[in-house]
């Protein structure tokens, strides 16, 4: 199993981001997925810078993805959407249907494209749903972060893969982070300011974690980041090795966060190369200073928000 | 896209509210099956196949279309029920199926390829590209835009896609994608995707406090009435929760019904094929209440679009939406948003 570093899910200060990326790349994640899925709003990066860092990490040895955005609803998000497609320099992550159709008819036009990332808000929820999808030209999915693990290993067993045009397809699922839970057409950070979304004052840029929203007797519930609604609790699989290998998962992808996140990323790696048990890692990941709780229940069928349990 | 008269399609939980939507005027009734196939799975609500059988004949007899909702998502585990289903429809003579899985379109596409598909909300189409990206691989002949785009982007998808659109005209409100929404699963197992629930009733607890009547959802607090407010029904994400120190709030949406009625004609203009009521788990009385609404509506505004007379709301029509609308309140919702 390998690591993979989700795309940066929040408006972080340039300065921020480029320290965070220059950590990432001496971190030990084999690919690492770049671009803005959220807002299109942000736009203090852009896809030249996008394009410019993925260079920077490929020379580091990083396997690079881009990422389309998740929700597009304006010319103007499929214009950047379709540019992004449009390259072959590095592997695309499709946020949505419009990224499969641009992405499908690349790959019909010219044979040799790579392939491409179906990301977690494509909704696969079952193999014949992945072998349509497959035959676009996929090579790797992400799985919907509500998915069971028994139901990942159900559409894509490692005994039986989909096949994909070069082979057959890897599943990576979402082992680290505050879980992107909805997407809305509000901006949830710009209600909160009292703020009109077109008059945002890119206030999402102030929290690095999103916005935390409590229940009113104080239980830490969901996050808001912009229009995405995310949990307040970090998903954690990191003591679920043995159902992610059963359910023929390839890699973890693992969501980052304002504070303790590189040292996130070396107790996953310590944990897949048996360097460190996952109760030890556990107790680590508990100490770290994270913004919020560490659940797994998604993975087990259970409510996502149940905690995680000490390995026996 | 040319201008047509917009189909009126309603929402069916029961025979008997099938019978009232069309005799109210509906053009089209949609209903799902007594499983986790469709996202309206509520315990009592929904139809076995020979009240399928029965409500396609009596439709068909008044000129009215059935479409069968199979909107959620096949499960991994057994995927065998949603097949199933697609069978089930086209042998019982359903006009339309409305799916949302691209499995569940396959098997449609590749087994039943007489039968009409229209694209779910729940698939989350939002864009033309999308849109079209569907037609190309299975042929679907509407699609049912989510509640996310303001009028200027449907009209905008309109322009570029040949797939005709249906849009949310009234009933209770979405304000994340729909087919895009885990926060039912993540605070309960649940959620329209995998269960055809959202919110799920089974997981609802309520309580009697000092400080007022607490609605619980798994144990999660979602929202406390004082002892003169109105209780909603505790749905994720109308509650009142504190957020980063602002005490409670409706921090994502206030409880309020979706109602469109002012801006009709600019949606005939725009080139939308139909519009659908919300509303398959509501009683009889709330169909045939708001179809008869849209049906006057609908009529009236086509007569001003052709010409002949003037639409204006009727002050009739927004009494009676009123009476079932969620909260008391209405929003035109992302058609026409004051906080974009």
């Amino acid at each position: 199993m390998q690591l993979t570093i989700g795309p940066l899910l929040y408006w972080w200060p340039r300065a921020a981001l480029m320290d965070f990326y220059a950590q990432v790349a001496e971190g030990p994640a084999q690919t690492v997925v770049l671009g803005e899925l959220v807002c299109s709003r942000r736009n203090e990066f852009k896809f030249d810078d996008w394009v410019a860092l993925g260079r920077e990490l490929a020379v580091a040895g990083k396997r690079v993805v881009l990422a389309t955005q998740a929700l597009v609803m304006s010319e103007a998000e499929l214009r950047s959407l379709r540019r992004l497609c449009e390259q072959d320099e590095f592997a695309v992550e499709a946020g949505d249907a419009s990224a499969l159709r641009v992405l499908a008819a690349a790959a019909a036009a010219d044979p040799s494209r790579q392939p491409f990332v179906l990301g977690p808000h494509i909704n696969i929820y079952n193999r014949a749903a992945l072998e349509e999808h497959a035959a676009l030209g996929a090579g790797h999915w992400v799985a919907p972060v509500e998915l069971a693990l028994d139901a990942v290993g159900a559409i894509n067993p490692p005994a039986e893969p989909v096949l994909g045009i070069d082979g057959p397809i890897r599943t990576e699922v979402f082992a680290f982070g505050r879980l992107p839970l909805a997407f809305s057409a509000r901006c949830f950070t710009a209600r909160h300011h009292r703020l009109s979304k077109d008059g945002c004052e890119f206030r999402c840029r102030d929290d690095a974690d999103g916005l935390l929203l409590q229940t009113t007797e104080g239980q830490p519930f969901l996050a808001l980041n912009g229009i995405q609604s995310q949990s307040a609790a970090l998903q954690c699989l990191i003591t679920q090795t043995g159902a992610l290998r059963r359910a023929g998962v390839s890699s973890l992808r693992l969501s980052p966060c304002g504070l303790g996140f590189a040292r996130v990323v070396e107790l996953f790696q310590a944990v897949l190369t048996q360097s460190l048990c996952a109760r030890e890692a556990l107790a680590e990941l508990r100490q770290l200073p994270l913004p919020g709780t560490l659940v797994d229940g998604f993975a087990r069928r259970h409510a996502g928000l149940e905690e995680v349990m000490d390995p026996a | 896209m040319a201008v047509v008269k917009p189909q009126l399609v309603c929402p069916a939980g029961s025979l008997r509210a099938l019978t009232l939507a069309v005799e109210a005027g509906a053009d089209a009734v949609y209903l799902g099956l007594k499983d986790a196939t469709n996202a309206r799975n509520f315990a009592g609500l929904n139809f076995d196949d020979a009240q399928v059988a029965e409500g396609v004949r009596f439709a068909h007899a008044r000129g009215a279309e059935v479409l069968m909702a199979l909107n959620t998502y096949a499960d991994a585990r057994d995927p065998l029920p949603w097949r199933r289903a697609v069978d089930r429809a086209a042998r019982l003579g359903a006009d339309a199926l409305i799916v949302a899985d691209s499995g569940v379109l396959a098997y449609a596409r590749d087994h039943h390829p007489q039968l009409r598909l229209h694209l779910s909300v729940q698939a989350s189409a939002t864009s033309y590209e999308a849109i079209e990206y569907y037609r190309e691989r299975y042929g679907i002949q509407r699609a049912v835009l989510p509640r996310v785009l303001t009028l200027q982007q449907v009209e905008q998808v309109i322009r570029h896609t040949s797939v005709p659109l249906e849009v949310f005209g009234f009933g209770s409100l979405c304000v994340m994608v729909e087919g895009r929404c885990a926060l039912s699963s993540y605070a309960t197992g649940q959620s329209p995707n995998t269960a055809g629930v959202c919110s799920p009733p089974s997981a609802v607890r309520w309580h009697e406090t000092a400080e007022g009547v607490e609605a619980r959802l798994n144990g999660v607090l979602i929202d406390r009435y004082g002892p003169a407010e109105p209780r909603g029904y505790p749905t994720l994400c109308k509650g009142r929760f504190d957020v980063a120190g602002t005490p409670a709030d409706y921090a994502l949406e206030e409880p309020t019904s979706l109602n469109t009625l002012a801006l009709l004609p600019q949606l005939i203009e725009a080139g939308v094929a139909a519009i659908k009521i919300e509303g398959r788990q509501r009683s009889p009385s709330y169909v045939q209440g708001v179809t008869q609404v849209w049906r006057a509506a609908i009529d009236s505004a086509w007569a001003d679009a052709q010409g002949s007379g003037r639409y204006s709301v009727q002050p009739q029509w927004s009494n009676e939406l009123g009476r079932w609308a969620e909260g008391q309140q209405h929003t035109l919702g992302a058609y026409d948003r004051p906080w974009r």
